[in-house]
């Protein structure tokens, strides 16, 4: 069936970089006590991430995620904590409380992610009998532009007013200056 | 039943989403900052977001439109950052502190 192995086997071994990226980053991004070291953990599972869209036949995602993620998201995030100095203080809190935060945290995580995988390894995923096109970059642009259209124009008003919001809220306002 | 590649195995992707939102949940519960607990949101975003894609890929009869449903979803979460973003600043300004320990007025 396949032609090629060894062109398998690189595939593949690409394919485990990305995934171990992926899982590092969001290790980072979820356990660091630095919220810099988590950003920088955000943004590196997002670069996984971009990849897996990529043997995922969405390179037009991938590129999206890098510019949109890595680029704006993580920026932007790196901003406000030039801003605002988030760390957290080791001593503010309880050590019995902390204890107790940490065990239930793990415990409903480890709890949803044991059922997800439970759940995605007992499915036998059947393959569509026909595939309506080929999800190219061209599929994607003529879908974006006729079907969902509407869609397409309600983001753009969405992104428009949260970018308004975003001043108004930010802003010290002219009585308090 | 043939061997196919890593690649090619709806069952890893679904596994890295379920990995992906339950450090997501971890980092969601565990954090005391406005912050970190943005950036675990975002981690359950993307969990969301390769999910979809790897249902678009191996189940979906027409595979643009998760391609196009995940790119809303970027856009959305882009203008749920800066929203959220601009609360934190305005907070900061407030209280000198994002830490949620600190954020307690309204309560009783």
């Amino acid at each position: 069936m396949i032609k090629f192995p060894a062109a398998a086997a690189v595939l593949s071994g690409i394919f485990l970089v990305f995934l171990a990226t992926t899982v590092a980053g969001a290790l980072l991004a979820a356990l660091s006590t630095r919220v810099i070291r988590s950003v920088c953990g955000l943004a590196l599972c997002c670069l996984g991430l971009a990849g897996l869209y990529y043997f995922l036949h969405s390179p037009f995602l991938a590129l999206m995620e890098l510019l949109i993620y890595v680029g704006a998201v993580c920026v932007t995030i790196v901003f406000a904590i030039m801003l605002a100095e988030p760390d957290e203080s080791r001593t503010a809190a309880p050590r019995a409380a902390t204890a107790g935060w940490s065990a239930a945290a793990l415990f409903a995580s480890g709890g949803v992610f044991w059922g997800l995988a439970r759940l995605a390894g007992q499915v036998a995923w059947a393959p569509p009998p026909a595939r309506l096109n080929d999800g190219s970059v061209p599929a994607v642009g003529r879908a974006l532009l006729t079907t969902h259209s509407l869609t397409f124009e309600l983001i753009s008003v969405v992104l428009l007013v949260a970018i308004l919001g975003a001043l108004v809220i930010a802003r010290p306002g002219r009585s308090q200056l | 039943m043939t061997h196919l590649p890593i690649y090619e195995e709806p069952g890893v992707y679904l596994l890295v989403g379920a990995f992906l939102f339950a450090a997501g949940l971890y980092g969601l519960i565990r954090r005391r900052t406005l912050i970190g607990m943005l950036i675990a949101g975002e981690l359950i975003f993307s969990a969301a977001s390769l999910n979809l894609l790897a249902f678009n890929r191996f189940v979906a009869a027409d595979p643009t439109v998760g391609q196009l449903f995940v790119l809303f979803i970027m856009g959305l979460a882009a203008a749920e950052v800066a929203i959220v973003l601009s609360i934190v600043i305005a907070v900061y300004r407030q209280y000198r502190s994002v830490s949620t320990r600190d954020l307690s007025e309204l309560k009783g």
